[in-house]
């Protein structure tokens, strides 16, 4: 009776996950996307092994659960005390059966373990020609650099072939995860993990960071896009050209999103950890030590090499130095942007002299 | 922490009317007694894993940069470790004699020998000072705050080194016997010159300066001891300026573990103290030397714990 | 009546532990342990309430994917204080300071601890550690995670120092506590009370108290390796000097993962009592359940890496330690099948403790399942710092230890204050608690493994569903808890006065009246079968059991 009890119950439960999986676009109710109810889509070569050994401990754990919840409403139900207080005469022991309740768990959980081992070892032992991708978490931003030597924030990989990536940080531990990956390693300041995975459908994928890392812990998110045969070589290419294919203007725009600045300052001129660039060339800027500062070329190189010498009123040190980050070109190319997002146009740029607006005097330098 | 019925008892417990000092949750003397020594024994155990953490950090850090610990405890003064050592195996002596003279009932041996055990602590903390003041004045600290000066000098002669040896007195022979390598080969730490002295890392980074420049990343371990050594005794010397990355990291250690263990010390001289105090009213005896014991047990613990703190940094080959 | 000597009291008006007494000083500098018991009650209550309002705040941010009434700074240091709040005074001192304290000695037939001074010694350390704690929520504030991984704890500018010292303080406040339970039930059992007459809470005890003696010193070498890295930049765990921040993680594992075997034992120990009682039947497999602790203790210590398995340690260290993870999870499923066998045949009653003692089953059984995902190393690489670990580690915390406590409350409720709560409202906050608690943390295992990162200020957008279900379970949670905070607080005042054996218990506190006079028992108790209810029989003239003939089922 109670076995039967069990047996429904258990595929009630499945045919509800199950159900609710195949829901067109999963779980409508919950509004997420595509995967299952309870795990995203599978777009790489080792999702699939860490799926099943997911479903597996989950039926198992099903079984075990409706089985052992079951019994206990079963017996409180049967054995309510009605009119005697005192309990039937039953046995406190019962050596067969405990060595039963002992050896079979210690079976299947030997079964999980191996399991589990194999399909981590997999993830952890990277495919021969993997492609090699250097990983360098920083607060707050993901900084992947290729290797012909370009960085970018965003992942871009090849379909179907093994990428082979080592992280590192520059100076908290960060955490990288790609959920439709099944993949996660910890980024970590002095050292050099690595992991590996093989993309197996075209796509754009969120990349999280998993290890918390302070103010914009939640916020260093980032993408990883899977590319078609013959695609992400161009590009890569283009991605890499982009300084001297590209404006001043616009380079410098590609620059704000990969170089991380978009992490922390807008563009908009909504308050981020830094503040906003909209309008920024020209402004003058008060610092918390005192002293005040219009908002030119050499200001604005002067704060991307040595953010910490002056610090705007209202915010706090913590942007981190680009020293041996970014090349003079590259900040020129910042400057231009930054100039674009105070209104000011293209062709003066270009010489790379400095324009005044009306209002770029030169307040006093106060240290 | 366990004091088995003292006279200021609440006055709403009933107690043990004709028995003094027995707790009036206990039912025997002997009761009494074997719960404290239970419970002494308990709370050694958990200062024993307080340190072993320390322990392990040494072991790790040791297997991880052999070099640094090598290069660095040559700035150790071994023989003063060594007095150390001996002062605190005596005070153990006298401190298990005190208890015995307690057991015994006898006074004023008890008074003279927890007197002496106490004057054997303070020695050890003397000694300890010294060797700290000496690091101080040298610049061998901990973290960024390591600053050898002598690091600092563009070129090494004996003379100098000397003179700041002379200047620190006791440790004219061997604080510096790294640096005597140089200026006296005849000198008997001529065991330098064999090739256990400071070896270069991996990576040939000179200095520990300059950080920004450096890598973050750790230089990667030195190659098998008896290679470097081979490698040592062919080129004739180590030298001092063949400093290791990160030789701050011994001294940390150094400091934190000795440093952790001094306070013990102190902690246990205010308990011997206060039991010297109680001895000279002459509150123990044949019936009552619980006290005593416990706290000899403590002072011992506080032995033996410099027994393997002085080989792990002092006698480092 | 008089066949046997049971010293079965009835309420002697002004001669019990709380009557003794009076006025401030006679509490805080007691030496009575159930006074001390009392005290810890009434602080940890305290804690969780400071720790429950600070979880509400972090439901009510998690409302909306942006920002909803704190900013980013702000909930890192509310996610921080909750945890450290809810594990270093809540949890961790929870039911062995606060009913382990009261009910250990008079369980054991003993007048009091083997060290009544060190056990007020412990309570005193708490209300320490506890003010360093208010003092860095007050002057700077925490933003590091209660695990204080470095190199973030030493280098944020918040007052890391504070707290690392209040639980500096604290630890020793655990490692006291723990050394006196060892040694009192070493030395001060009664005659005739071997350990296999001890009642399996004592076993739950003894066994926490190894780990609260052999695993705390680690933590406190920890924090004080973290506070001299902040304060003297040591170089002991920064990158730059040489140092690893990975070790600070091993060191505070190898403390941390036995802290919550110090938290569930004390838990399962309370569940054998109720289970056992409410059943009027001895409890299946005693010997099991007791060794079965002491191994939980034991292989607890070798399992820490299994908080590491993405940190970069070798895969070697992760095969191990994934393997030891496994073996300590049969102990605990052996107990649950002996708690369920123990049912069967039995007399069943469910009062409210009973009830609470099911929802452990329930719950603890699924967050012990879960703990099998998480021991696999494929699918823990994917569900580590998710929302899946969140889940889990609140069905065995809060639907483990704390459902425990609160059946062990409301089964020593009465001893401890001689008054009985209303059973009514026992049952339905019981029930609410129950249901609140599902709905808020199921909803976080699909979360989890879904993707959603834990310690996330902002989130994704396809998660605000699960989101909102789990917050509105936290506010039922609330209710629920509020509910229960009221009856008893008015049972204090109001509720009928309690028997000396209410729930027809056969374990030596029930011998004794409720509550119990100062020096705990009256008569020597009758040492037994503490799991012996044939002659527990019920008096009505008495509203409650007393110890009399042998009944014949």
């Amino acid at each position: 009776m109670s076995v039967f009890l069990c047996a429904i119950c258990s595929g009630l439960i499945g045919a509800l996950s199950k159900g609710c999986a195949n829901l067109p676009g999963g779980t409508w109710f919950l509004g997420q996307g595509s995967g299952t109810f309870w795990l995203p889509e599978q777009a790489s070569t080792t999702a699939g092994k860490v799926d099943f050994l997911f479903y597996f401990i989950f039926w198992i754990s099903v079984f075990f659960f409706v089985l052992i919840v079951g019994l206990m409403l079963m017996f409180v139900l049967r054995f309510k005390r009605r009119d005697s207080d005192q309990a039937e005469e039953s046995p406190h022991h019962n050596l067969p059966l405990e060595i039963l309740w002992t050896v079979i768990p210690i079976i299947l959980v030997i079964i999980i373990f191996v399991m589990g081992f194999k399909s981590y070892l997999e993830t952890a032992t990277p495919a021969q020609n993997a492609y090699e991708i250097l990983v360098k978490g920083q607060k707050w931003n993901w900084f992947f650099t290729y290797p012909n030597g370009y960085t970018d924030s965003e992942l871009h990989v090849p379909l179907d072939r093994p990428v082979r990536l080592t992280l590192t940080s520059e100076d908290v531990i960060h955490s990288l995860f790609i959920p439709a990956f099944r993949i996660k390693m910890d980024a970590v300041p002095g050292r050099y993990n690595s992991t590996w995975f093989q993309a197996t459908k075209p796509g754009q994928y969120p990349l999280l960071c998993t290890e918390y890392c302070g103010t914009g812990h939640s916020d260093m998110l980032s993408w990883c896009v899977v590319h078609e045969a013959g695609e992400f070589e161009k590009w890569l290419q283009e991605a890499g050209d982009f300084l001297s294919t590209l404006s001043p203007a616009d380079a410098g725009e590609r620059l704000y999103q990969i170089k991380g600045c978009k992490q922390c300052h807008s563009v908009d001129g909504s308050a981020m950890v830094g503040p906003t660039f909209q309008g920024l060339y020209g402004a003058t800027r008060n610092f918390k030590d005192g002293g005040s500062l219009a908002a030119e070329e050499n200001y604005i190189r002067e704060s991307v090499l040595e953010p910490l010498a002056r610090v705007v009123t209202g915010y706090e040190p913590v942007m981190p130095t680009y020293q041996g980050k970014v090349t003079d070109a590259e900040i020129t190319a910042l400057i231009a942007y930054i100039k674009k997002l105070s209104g000011i146009s293209d062709v003066a740029e270009e010489t790379g002299e400095t324009e005044g607006t009306g209002e770029s005097e030169p307040a006093e330098e106060v240290e | 922490m366990s004091h088995g019925g003292k006279p200021e008892r609440p006055a709403t417990a009933p107690g043990h009317p004709g028995k003094p000092r027995l707790g009036h949750h206990y039912d025997t003397y002997e009761q009494q007694f074997d719960s404290n020594k239970l419970g002494m024994w308990l709370f050694l155990v958990t200062e024993i894993l307080l340190f072993g953490g320390l322990f392990c950090a040494y072991a790790v850090y040791r297997a991880k940069h052999p070099e640094v610990f090598i290069y660095a405890h040559y700035f150790l003064d071994v023989n003063l470790g060594a007095i150390n050592t001996v002062v605190l195996l005596f005070s153990s002596l006298t401190a298990a004699w005190a208890v015995r003279a307690a057991q015994l009932g006898q006074r004023r041996l008890l008074v003279a020998l927890l007197t002496i055990t106490i004057v054997c602590g303070c020695g050890f903390l003397g000694i300890k000072g010294i060797e700290y003041s000496e690091k101080w004045k040298h610049g061998l600290l901990w973290g960024k705050n390591f600053d050898y000066e002598a690091l600092h000098h563009g070129d090494h002669t004996g003379a100098d080194d000397h003179g700041e040896a002379a200047e620190s007195g006791e440790t004219a022979d061997h604080g510096t016997a790294g640096v005597a390598d140089q200026a006296t080969p005849a000198d008997p730490d001529a065991a330098l010159a064999e090739g256990t002295g400071p070896t270069a890392t991996g990576d040939a980074t000179a200095t520990t300066s300059s950080a920004g420049e450096i890598s973050n990343i750790p230089a990667s371990a030195m190659g098998p001891p008896g290679l470097a050594a081979a490698q040592m005794v062919a080129e004739g010397h180590g030298s001092l300026e063949d400093v290791p990355r990160n030789v701050h990291l011994f001294f940390g250690i150094y400091f934190i573990m000795t440093g952790l263990h001094a306070l013990h010390v102190i902690v246990g001289m205010v308990v011997l103290l206060w039991l010297l105090v109680r001895a000279s009213k002459g509150e123990f005896g044949t019936q009552y030397f619980t006290p005593v014991d416990l706290g000899g047990l403590y002072w011992h613990l506080v032995d033996v714990i410099w027994i393997f703190l002085f080989p792990l940094l002092y006698l480092i080959h | 009546m008089s066949t046997t000597s049971a010293a079965v009291g009835h309420d002697h008006g002004g001669d019990n532990y709380l009557t003794a007494s009076h006025g401030f000083r006679s509490w805080f500098f007691t030496l009575d342990h159930k006074r001390i018991g009392v005290m810890y009650l009434i602080s940890i209550l305290g804690s969780f309430l400071l720790g429950g309002i600070f979880a509400l705040l972090i439901r009510t941010e998690l409302l909306t994917p942006t920002k909803t009434i704190v900013d980013a700074d702000a909930y890192n240091q509310v996610f921080t204080l909750h945890g450290a709040i809810m594990i270093f005074l809540f949890i961790i001192p929870g039911i062995p300071a606060a009913l382990g304290n009261f009910v250990l000695p008079i369980m054991l037939g003993a007048k009091d601890v083997a060290f009544p001074r060190l056990n007020l010694l412990s309570y005193h350390l708490y209300v320490v550690g506890a003010l360093f704690s208010v003092m860095a929520i007050l002057f700077g504030s925490v933003d590091t995670g209660w695990t204080f991984y470095t190199p973030y704890s030493t280098t944020t500018s918040t007052n890391v120092v504070a707290i690392t010292l209040g639980v500096f303080i604290l630890g020793f406040s655990s490692i006291f506590t723990g050394l006196n339970f060892i040694v009192t039930i070493h030395k001060m059992r009664p005659e005739g009370m071997g350990w296999f007459n001890l009642p399996l809470m004592l076993w739950a005890l003894y066994a926490t108290a190894i780990i609260q003696v052999l695993a705390t010193p680690v933590l406190g070498i920890t924090v004080l390796m973290l506070i001299v890295e902040r304060t003297l930049g040591i170089g002991i765990f920064d990158p730059a000097l040489g140092g690893d921040p990975v070790l600070f993680q091993h060191f505070f594992w190898f403390y941390s993962h036995p802290a919550v075997y110090i938290m569930i034992l004390p838990a399962m120990g309370v569940i054998s009592e109720l289970i056992s009682a409410f059943s009027r039947k001895t409890i299946f497999g005693y010997k099991a359940i007791a060794y079965s602790s002491v191994a939980i203790a034991v292989l607890s210590f070798l399992v820490w890496g299994h908080h590491m398995f993405v940190s970069g340690q070798s895969s070697l260290a992760n095969m191990v330690f994934s393997a030891l993870t496994f073996s300590v999870s049969i102990p605990s499923a052996v107990k649950v099948f002996n708690w369920v066998a123990t049912l069967y045949k039995g007399s069943i009653r469910l009062d409210t403790p009973m009830i609470y003692a099911l929802s452990f089953i329930f719950l603890f059984g699924i967050g012990g399942l879960t703990g099998l995902f998480l021991g696999a190393l494929a699918t823990d690489v994917h569900l580590h710092d998710t929302y899946f670990i969140v889940a889990h580690f609140h069905y065995v915390m809060m639907g483990g230890v704390l459902i425990a406590f609160l059946g062990g409350l409301h089964y020593w409720w009465p001893k401890m204050f001689g008054r009985m709560y209303s059973e009514a409202w026992g049952k339905f906050a019981a029930w609410l608690i129950f249901v609140g608690f599902n709905v808020t943390f199921f909803t976080q295992f699909v979360m989890g493994s879904k993707g959603m990162p834990r310690r996330y200020f902002n989130y994704p957008e396809e998660f605000t569903s699960y989101h909102v279900i789990s917050s509105a379970g936290s506010y039922l949670l609330a209710i629920g808890f509020f509910i229960v905070a009221v009856y008893l607080v008015h049972s204090l005042v109001k509720g009928p006065k309690a028997p000396a054996n209410p729930w027809g218990a056969a374990t030596l506190e029930w011998q004794t009246s409720s509550p119990p006079p100062l020096h705990n028992f009256t008569a020597p108790p009758v040492v037994g079968d503490p799991y012996d209810y044939s002659d527990v029989v019920y008096d009505p003239t008495r509203g409650g059991y007393v110890k009399g003939e042998r009944a014949r089922v």
